[in-house]
């Protein structure tokens, strides 16, 4: 008697027969892993360098990666010098690849970056293919943080979501999470999906947030929660989490500035149905660790030099999976580099890598990249870092082993927003170590 | 004599962020101070005043699971946003839909078109 498999199963196990009977091969001059903002501008990029032979993979049935259910404005002005939403960005950069005939695989997964390099790739249409590549480019962008990274006591009832989680419900599936709604963190997701809450009638109860500064950009805070008169609540955490099938309740507590633990006999308890999580993203790297390239503690994302190449020759980081980004524009922007230097790579082999300068991130100062330059580089130096605290009237100091040959004078520098400071190569060369570093003009309250 | 009050706003217009002092006579905004540059006026004037905003939502597709955003394609008063959020609610399209189709043409009578910004076949 033959099993009757329904259409799906039976696809699933075809599927897995290739896996197991089979490995295609695929060679192209360079490979994108991952579809967003930053694979889309390293592909359209690389093309209009000479390199023709690109191909991404993505995941996903669709490109665009975040953009897709960020249907706020917002996005491109400083790209297309207009206010655009996530899917009209993602939209355009896609048009692009396309009439360059960029070849766009989906649904296909990234498994892991071998020697070659190559990568293993898995899909639908593709099967089990091996992609050998004269360069690669990591665009895998990066994901958010959740409840278990942050360990909050309490019952574990229905009702708790991330807020990207929350975002693509309402935004890709038409579906409110809640009514009565907690939000812990500030970050720019959680803001956003704040405000589509309050549009669609929920009550957002509050935004606490641990440290005594917002996690989101300024701009979100003043038209996400002070236009809805959704209270932030700084130096504030969840404290517990009440309910047996659905959330009931939250505690919070107020949070000491020095220690940052919450402080025992302040919880107050916040009657709600959903408490959402918007702490903030970290790059997507678990592909470049098993690779064994080399990462920065700091950024989270892997180490590289001024042309966005990684520890290992050829390979290639952009956008949130190098560093999260606030701006979509300036992931395009690195998205670009990083498709240069890989066309560049793949035409003429690598650079020089002897006697690269270390760039470090001093006081005040949480990452930067690149964490390396190399004696190739040229004109000016774009460095772009985040400050671990608020400063007003700051300068940014860059010292050159330890000496100073360059400052730069901002208005203010916040944690949610990232700075750039432009250095002359000139400069940079023939040392050992430039060190950036802020200090306040005034102090801070 | 008219009364002198005092609204405090932080500019959003690009990343600098000034605090924005706006002095408000009899309704009238009458002087801003603390900004860095033309914008920041401006924007201190309309806050004060009838603040503005884009509006984006999401409406129902015939026969599609996933809603159409859309967005106003200029700025409309703040005030009007929950008409202008009610005014989409019981629209519904139908395929095929392009980036920039016109889904509400000007929306509460502010003169801006609701548009969508996601494409159906
Ligand atoms: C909620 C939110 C609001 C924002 N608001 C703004 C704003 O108002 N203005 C603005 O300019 N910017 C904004 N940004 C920032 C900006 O949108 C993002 O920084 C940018 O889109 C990130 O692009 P990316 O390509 O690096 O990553 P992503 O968009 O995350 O793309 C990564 C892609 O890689 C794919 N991928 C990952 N791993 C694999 C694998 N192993 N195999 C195959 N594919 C893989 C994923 O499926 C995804 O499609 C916002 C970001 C967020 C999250
Ligand atoms: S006043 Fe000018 S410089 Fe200051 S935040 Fe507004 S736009 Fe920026």
């Amino acid at each position: 008697m033959t099993t009757k498999l329904t259409t799906n199963a039976a696809k699933a196990q075809a599927t897995k027969l290739t896996v197991l009977g089979e490995i295609n091969h695929m060679e192209v001059d360079i490979a994108i892993v991952g579809g967003g903002a930053a694979g889309l501008a390293a592909a359209n990029a690389a093309y209009d360098a000479g390199i023709t032979n690109v191909a991404i993979f993505e995941r996903e049935t669709a490109t665009g990666g975040i953009l897709k259910q960020c249907i706020h404005n917002g996005f491109g002005l400083h790209r297309f010098k207009e206010e655009l939403s996530g899917p009209e960005y993602a939209a355009r950069e896609h048009e692009a690849a396309v009439e360059r005939g960029i070849q766009i695989n989906y649904q296909a997964f990234v498994l892991s970056i071998e020697e070659g390099p190559l990568l293993r790739v898995i899909s639908p249409t593709l099967g089990m293919t091996h992609v050998h590549a004269g360069a690669i480019i990591l665009a895998m962008g990066s994901r958010e943080r959740t409840r278990g990274m942050l360990q909050i006591p309490g019952t574990r009832p229905a009702g708790i979501y991330t807020a990207g989680t929350a975002q693509h419900m309402i935004n890709l599936e038409g579906i409110i999470p809640g009514r009565e709604v907690v939000m812990l963190g500030s970050g720019d997701i959680g803001l956003i999906v704040a405000r589509r809450l309050a549009y669609e009638g929920a009550n957002v109860k509050m935004v606490l947030n641990r440290s005594h500064f917002s996690g989101g950009l300024r701009r979100n805070i003043v038209q996400c929660l002070d236009d809805y008169g959704i209270p932030l609540r700084l130096l504030h955490t969840i404290t517990n989490v009440y309910g047996k099938n659905r959330v009931e309740a939250v505690g919070v507590s107020q949070v000491d500035k020095a220690t940052k633990k919450a402080i025992p006999g302040t919880e107050e308890i916040i009657p709600c149905d959903t408490v959402l999580l918007s702490v903030g993203l970290i790059p997507e790297n678990e592909l470049a660790r098993a690779a064994g390239i080399v990462m920065d503690r700091g950024s989270k994302g892997a180490l590289v030099d001024q042309t966005y190449q990684t520890s290992i020759p050829g390979i290639f980081s952009a956008g949130n999976v190098l560093h999260i980004h606030d701006l979509v524009d300036f992931v395009s922007e690195e998205g670009e580099g990083a498709g240069r230097a890989a066309a560049e790579y793949v035409k003429n082999g690598g650079a020089e890598r002897a006697e690269v300068v270390e760039v470090v991130p001093g006081s005040g100062v949480s990452y930067v990249v690149p964490q390396r330059v190399t004696p190739a580089a040229q004109g000016k130096v774009l460095m772009r870092f985040r400050v671990r605290n608020i400063y007003k009237k700051p300068t940014v100091h860059v010292l050159a082993d330890g000496v100073e040959v360059k400052k730069f004078k901002r208005q203010i520098l916040i944690p949610a927003e990232m700075a750039e400071i432009k250095v002359d190569a000139e400069l940079i060369a023939g040392h050992k170590t430039i060190e950036v570093t802020v200090e306040a003009g005034e102090p801070n309250e | 004599m008219s009364e002198k009050t005092y609204k405090h706003f932080i500019c959003v217009s690009c990343p600098v962020g000034c605090e924005l002092e706006v002095t408000m006579e009899d309704g009238v905004a009458t002087q801003v101070t603390g900004y860095t540059c033309k914008r920041g006026i401006e924007y201190g004037i309309d806050e004060a005043t009838d603040p503005k905003r884009v509006v984006t939502s999401l409406v129902n597709v015939k026969g599609k699971q996933m809603p159409c955003s859309v967005r106003t394609n200029q700025a409309i008063p703040k005030r009007l946003i929950p008409d202008c959020v009610e005014a989409l609610r019981g629209i519904e399209l139908t395929p095929p839909v392009k980036i920039g189709d016109v889904v509400l043409k000007d929306v509460c009578g502010t003169g801006a078109n609701v548009i969508a910004t996601k494409n159906f076949d």
